[in-house]
């Protein structure tokens, strides 16, 4: 084990490390010479960088060990345990947090919502980026992935299955987002065809985005319908494609907030805080919603006694609605707390958090209820996550420089952003 | 003995025919039809093959794991041996009572009637076969492990040291032997007469016959008659089944029926959403006014290079 490691690192200096480098080095004087891009290192950048970079050499080499000595040698999943945090995370966390796209773009084009436009193309990347570390980390959770290569759920269509139309669904509109996105590329190249023609489409694919998000937003909480009596009380619910809708917009606004706040710092650009608040706004009502509709469904199921014991499922039960709904929809009710531009991004943060939570506790936690707590995520697989979620970062942040995403850059600005 | 396994197998040829006309007439079915026909209508359940375990019987000598291993060609480690692993198909499993009581119980896949994994399975890699039993086609498993969630009777096993070629693995009923007219290994090899193969009908029948004609000493309940809406292996037994590891709480509604409750709602879903949002949107163009718009941004005069 610890050999194949030392070889594989020594083989990941010579063979990938350095050639890496040279493109990255090859890279960095092209944008330099033609887009003007400077870096300046300094030893807080250069030091955020190599942590970085060593990630993802960790990552890349927990990735050819599980394709070299299977799963097991990865991962902490077992017989009893079959699906953890790539599962957990990559996918159903990373598929709600991409929430934002389908809700933003209807509002912007099919109720002609305009001012919400000089958020959606960053949003949009967000969500296709998302989207698409999540089809990678299915691919290196999978176990056959060249089966998945070679298009088998194509022609092998179980229509009984749920992941099977989740699978469709999460490869469809994967392309109705990178279409949804390609204007910016065209505008960037001056395509003037390509741009009219996508540009052109750009409402029916909004529409058939929405159709697929709401398919498989729910359907990712269908999936866990199949285990009755494997579940916890607190989660198993015949409604959970519905709550997995509702958070999954929920969350993906907040997660709008949390990017345009970060996008903000890293570039040094100005908020559209205006904006931001009212969604923050729509989402108080929203989360108040979830929260009742959750505690009423438990209610009615009789399982309402589960959320008064001070065991892990309770406390977790109480982070995730609590702290994650209920607390931020008392706050955001409030406009000056919605002005604050800290408080909304913090606010936001907490949302987002427990959002991922919940699709933890749904897809791991509440499982601990029927096997015990037998399955923990190996470091590997969490570096493997954090690699993909730092990597996805870094092609925004890359992509954000390249392409007209923002509205300062972008030619389509309606509203001058709110400097704050 | 003789007389039990001689119906077993002109049953077993039986079927076999019946499979081997059905898939000559179909062989140009899609995979999707296929799917659809195991999910839906299947195997009338009185006559698919079963088998009948009566654990009262067992004396755990685990010639049927052994026979199993032999059959299917495993190569289990000392470690894969002690429970069901991607080398054992089967296993007994030892319950030791107070009072010096044992009892022992045979565990592998129950093969449910409408069963879960084959309705999870997105590729129908899992699937239910004409004759009845779940087999298995890796050539088209994606290796998800979504069927591992959705077993009630957690059953298959995954080959978690391979790299790219890791299959699902659980017991087949021996599907090949009973299409040659062979029985199953394990029940081939129980020396005491525990594993009783037939159709379901008849072992049912046989089931509660033998509870009724010793009601002391059997529990009244077979077990795999509702569970899951209803399994191909049946379980009788003179200790309470909760006692022996058994899952009391598995529902006795079809396990597919749960995921299905939301799936064949998403059409109405989806259509009724489409025409909101083409109302919606409609309804926008007209407010607005034509948008003039499809002016590239770089070539709009108001914006600035």
């Amino acid at each position: 084990m610890l050999q194949d490691i030392l070889m594989l690192t020594a083989f990941f200096i010579l063979r990938i490390g350095v050639p890496l480098l040279l493109v990255i080095g090859i890279g960095y004087s092209l944008l330099q010479r033609f887009y003007g891009v400077k870096l300046d290192f300094s030893p807080k950048f250069v030091t955020g960088v190599g942590l970085v970079l060593a990630l993802w050499a960790l990552a890349a080499i927990a990735v050819i060990l599980r394709f070299t000595d299977g799963l097991g040698a990865v991962t902490n999943l077992s017989d009893q345990f079959p699906l953890g945090l790539w599962i957990g995370f990559d996918v159903m966390a990373g598929a709600m947090l991409g929430g934002g796209a389908f809700v933003l773009a209807g509002l912007v084009y099919v109720f002609g919502i305009e001012r919400y436009r000089p958020i959606l193309r960053s949003t949009i990347l967000t969500a296709f980026l998302g989207y698409v570390l999540l089809i990678v980390a299915l691919l290196v959770d999978v176990g056959r992935p060249q089966n998945i290569l070679l298009a088998r759920p194509v022609y092998f269509i179980n229509i009984h299955s749920v992941l099977w139309e989740v699978a469709m669904c999460v490869l469809c509109y994967t392309v109705v987002l990178a279409l949804e996105f390609s204007p910016a590329l065209f505008e960037r190249l001056r395509w003037r065809r390509m741009w009219r023609l996508t540009h052109k489409i750009t409402l029916p694919l909004v529409i058939v985005g929405i159709l697929l998000s709401t398919m498989h937003q729910s359907s990712l909480g269908s999936l866990w319908l199949i285990a009755p009596g494997k579940l916890h009380g607190l989660w198993y619910s015949p409604l959970l494609p519905v709550f997995f809708w509702i958070s999954a917009v929920a969350v993906g606004l907040a997660m709008v907030t949390v990017e345009s706040n970060l996008s903000a710092r890293a570039f040094k650009r100005g908020l559209e805080q205006d904006l931001l608040a009212s969604l923050g706004k729509a989402n108080a009502y929203l989360l108040a919603f979830y929260a009742a509709f959750r505690l009423a469904d438990l209610a009615v199921r009789g399982q309402l006694g589960l959320v008064l014991r001070l065991d892990l499922p309770g406390v977790l039960f109480w982070v995730e609605l609590g702290l994650g709904a209920i607390l931020p929809a008392a706050l955001l009710m409030r406009p000056q707390i919605r002005k604050n531009r800290d408080a909304l991004f913090a606010i936001a943060a907490v949302i987002v958090a427990c959002g991922i939570l919940n699709r933890l506790n749904v897809s791991m936690f509440s499982l601990y209820s029927y096997t015990g707590p037998i399955y923990i995520p190996s470091w590997m697989e969490m570096v493997v996550t954090a690699g993909m979620f730092t990597f996805g970062a870094a092609v925004f942040a890359l992509l954000a420089r390249l392409l007209p995403v923002f509205p300062a850059e972008h030619g389509e600005q309606a509203t001058v952003p709110a400097q704050v | 003995m003789n007389a039990v396994s001689s119906t077993a197998k002109s049953l077993s040829r039986r079927q076999f025919l019946k499979l081997s006309a059905v898939t000559a007439g179909a062989a140009a079915l899609a995979g999707v039809q296929a799917s659809a026909m195991a999910a839906s209508t299947g195997v009338k359940p009185g006559s698919t093959p079963a088998m009948l375990i009566d654990i009262s019987r067992c004396v755990g000598c685990s010639n049927c794991q052994r026979s199993c291993i032999a059959a299917n060609n495993l190569h289990p480690t000392s470690e894969q041996l002690q429970g069901l692993s991607a080398q054992t198909f089967t296993v007994v499993q030892r319950y030791d009572f107070e009072g010096g009581n044992t009892r022992f119980v045979k565990r592998q896949c129950m093969h449910c009637l409408d069963a879960a994994c084959a309705s999870a399975c997105p590729v129908s890699a899992l699937y239910k076969t004409e004759a009845g039993p779940i087999a298995y086609r890796p050539d088209r498993c994606l290796g998800c492990r979504y069927c591992m969630v959705s077993c009630p009777f957690n059953i298959p096993r995954f080959e978690w040291n391979k790299g790219l070629t890791p299959e699902i693995r659980k017991c087949m009923f021996c599907i090949e032997r009973q299409e040659a007219g062979q029985l199953p290994a394990c029940a081939e090899n129980c020396p005491t007469g525990a594993l009783k193969v037939g159709t379901r009908e008849e072992l049912l029948r046989e089931a509660h016959a033998r509870i009724a004609a010793h009601p002391r000493f059997y529990v009244d309940h077979v077990y795999g008659e509702h569970e899951a809406g209803g399994t191909s292996m049946l379980y009788i037994s003179d200790v309470p089944f909760a006692l022996l590891g058994f899952r009391t709480d598995v529902t006795t509604r079809p396990i597919p029926a749960y995921t299905w409750d939301v799936m064949s709602k998403l059409p109405w879903v989806v259509g009724g959403l489409a025409a909101v949002l083409t109302g919606a949107s409609i309804y926008t163009r007209k407010r607005n006014g034509a948008h003039h718009d499809d002016t590239p941004p770089w070539e709009r005069p108001e914006a600035g290079g």
